[in-house]
């Protein structure tokens, strides 16, 4: 195995409110390895937007604080200085948006937003950059790119500002592509589009990504390792085929249940109940405790550790305390 | 855009039409007759009304507009009662007067309030945001002619720093060639004269920018607060765009519609309503000009002289419209 590129120890990423601080992610520690994708699952609300912003350094220092270690090429960037995290955003680690539709500055044309990393990092002038722009934008599929250019991006369709956002973070050729949740806002077509542009550009340049998605579909098609988190934890780690065949956390088996089967006819679709919990509202036990069907008193109380299981896979429940596996399988799961 | 121009400058045509039919009928509703202002209170009644004939204000007042309206249509502005002379030709020192103290200021209050309002976005909650605030809550709610007072009182009288009024050494005056001072007295050379009329511009000068100072800083924070938030802001972060960059480019360039909106409509009030500044500091501007002429019941004069400035108030704010779609792509005029 390679040496990790980006290695995240024991990450707390948390937030200055009228009620004091509140943890948003809590000790979480992770790494990816070069030309590697590793996925990031989760609903909304449990920590999966803050920990890439707390690797990009992006979290508004007066109200939020990160602490542990996030270390890239040997640096630990959760205390290294704006000048330093300037250098790296965007030429080492880049990072697509959530909203294509909204990601774009409306009042610069394409290729000005297109080119600014390679001027600001590398100082190319104009005309270079605007020639390894083009290279981009047929690199990404679009075609016209001389033309594209010179457009606003409220010409431009949502599948098609996607491509420009990832042409934009992939032109410096990061060793770390930053993924939030890049296919929510498109349509299924379009997303199947941009996932088979990114598993093709991964493969091209070898570029790390971490993929960040409340999607299970999008993390068996891309990743090669999976870590689902809940209210801020990891609660499960392993390979994707491990993970997806023998799910091991309630939650996972929550979330992959949630799938619609197509052979399946149901009247209703299976959804795990209740929502994920407030950050800081519960500090003892398990965090999934009150949503889950084998909560038992101890998980009220105590808070499990993430405990290595088979094939590497790692949990955090106490129903795979002795780490045999006694588990849930034989009820839960048909 | 110059079709656009085009009918927009066409659709000033009645809106000039209806402000010179209400100032007409507003004038005509003080009470006092011109004749009698002219002659004295000594004048017999003969007298006054051969006067009134003359002056052709015995007709009735739709034949009185409609003549005044002929005139206008050939570029006649009329003649004074006062002076008698073609306010056409008299009224332009008046208004390069006021052009010229209402530019000076509005490049100040520009200048000082946008750059307020930006740091006072960027660095929100600043003690900086705290007390530009708080100046600017006192700028906008201070009486300027208290404001103007003031001035006179501190840096000229107690001082002696500054003149009071006027535009230039009444003992060694400009000679007048395109009636602003300031590039007169470059065009004559006389660097002593140019100094001289900043001197005077100054204290009249910084009374009339307060105001608009005051509110460009407050619509620039808001704005620029709200633009802050955006996502493209994120984006531009996370390319490693520094952050005056971030903050002076991809922000300001959004923010500024609304500010540019405030910048035109200040504009337009200064040039016509400086009336009290003018009077304080003894300024021979179009304020002054408009309200000398009220008080000798100038009916030409005061009409005129009102047109004049509504007209530069609406060629101001089409101006500003134009600006827009120079600012934001997506604002298109057909």
């Amino acid at each position: 195995m390679k040496s990790p590129i980006i290695e995240v120890k024991q990450l707390r990423t948390s937030f200055q409110t009228d009620d004091g601080s509140i943890p948003v992610v809590n000790s979480i520690d992770f790494h990816v390895s070069p030309g590697e994708v590793l996925g990031v699952v989760g609903e909304s609300g449990c920590g999966k937007s803050v920990t890439s912003l707390s690797i990009m350094g992006l979290v508004d220092a007066r109200t939020g604080k990160v602490e542990g270690e996030i270390l890239f090429k040997g640096d630990n960037l959760a205390d290294a200085s704006e000048k330093k995290m300037r250098k790296i955003r965007g030429n080492e680690i880049a990072m697509i948006f959530q909203e294509p539709m909204t990601s774009l500055n409306p009042v610069f044309t394409i290729g000005q937003q297109l080119t600014e990393s390679l001027r600001v990092h590398r100082k190319w002038g104009k005309k270079q950059a605007a020639v390894r722009a083009v290279e981009m934008l047929k690199l990404v599929g679009l075609g016209r790119a001389e033309e594209l250019l010179k457009q606003y991006p409220h010409q431009l369709s949502g599948g098609m500002r996607q491509r420009v956002m990832i042409a934009m973070a992939m032109i410096c050729e990061p060793e770390l592509l930053i993924a939030d949740e890049p296919t929510t806002a498109l349509d299924v077509t379009i997303q199947a589009q941009i996932l088979e542009l990114m598993k093709d550009l991964n493969k091209k340049t070898d570029t790390a990504i971490l993929m960040i998605t409340h999607d299970l579909g999008v993390v068996a098609e891309m990743c090669q390792r999976v870590i689902v988190m809940y209210a801020g934890r990891i609660v499960e780690e392993g390979d994707v085929r491990s993970v997806f065949q023998n799910p091991l956390h309630p939650y996972t088996v929550g979330l992959i249940q949630s799938i619609p089967d197509m052979r399946v006819k149901k009247d209703r679709l299976y959804s795990i109940p209740g929502n994920v919990p407030k950050p800081g509202s519960q500090n003892l036990g398990c965090q999934f405790a009150p949503r889950c069907a084998h909560a038992m008193s101890r998980c009220i109380s105590e808070t499990p550790a993430l405990t290595n299981h088979e094939n590497g896979q790692k949990v955090r429940c106490w129903l795979y305390e002795d780490g045999k596996g006694a588990g849930i399988h034989d009820s839960a799961i048909s | 855009m110059f079709s656009y121009t085009i009918r927009r400058l066409g659709s000033l045509i009645p809106v000039l039409l209806g402000m010179a039919l209400i100032v007409f009928m507003m004038i005509r509703a003080i009470p006092g007759n011109p004749a009698q202002t002219i002659l004295g209170q000594q004048a017999t009644a003969t007298a006054v009304a051969a006067l009134t004939k003359d002056l052709g204000l015995d007709k009735p007042w739709h034949i009185q507009f409609w003549s005044y309206l002929k005139g206008l249509f050939s570029g006649d502005l009329g003649v004074s009662l006062r002076t008698r002379q073609p306010i056409s030709q008299e009224v332009w020192p008046y208004l390069a007067a006021t052009m010229e103290l209402a530019l000076v200021a509005m490049i100040v209050a520009v200048f000082i309030g946008v750059n307020a309002g930006i740091i006072s976005a960027w660095f929100q909650n600043s003690w900086f945001d705290y007390i530009a605030m708080i100046v600017a809550l006192i700028g906008v709610s201070m009486p300027i002619f208290w404001l103007g007072l003031m001035e006179q009182y501190v840096v000229a009288l107690q001082f002696d720093l500054l003149p009071t009024s006027g535009r230039d050494n009444i003992r060694d005056p400009v000679q007048a060639i395109t009636n602003l001072y300031l590039i007169d007295t470059l065009i004559a050379g006389r660097f002593d004269q140019f100094f001289e009329v900043i001197k005077h511009l100054i204290l009249p000068g910084f009374a009339l920018a307060t105001i608009p100072m005051a509110i460009i800083a407050r619509m620039t924070r808001s704005s620029m607060l709200e633009v802050m938030r955006s996502d493209y802001i994120r984006t531009a972060r996370a390319k490693g765009v520094k952050m005056f960059w971030v903050v002076y480019s991809h922000s300001l360039k959004n923010a500024l519609i609304p500010v540019v909106t405030v910048i035109g409509l200040q504009t337009g009030l200064l040039l016509g309503g400086a009336i009290l500044t003018e009077t304080i500091f003894g300024w021979p501007g179009i304020g002054t000009y408009i309200y000398d002429a009220i008080s000798y019941r100038d009916y030409p004069v005061i009409q005129s002289g009102i047109l004049v400035v509504a007209f530069l108030f609406v060629m101001i704010n089409l101006f500003v419209d134009l600006l827009y779609a120079a600012i934001d792509p997506r604002i298109k005029y057909k």
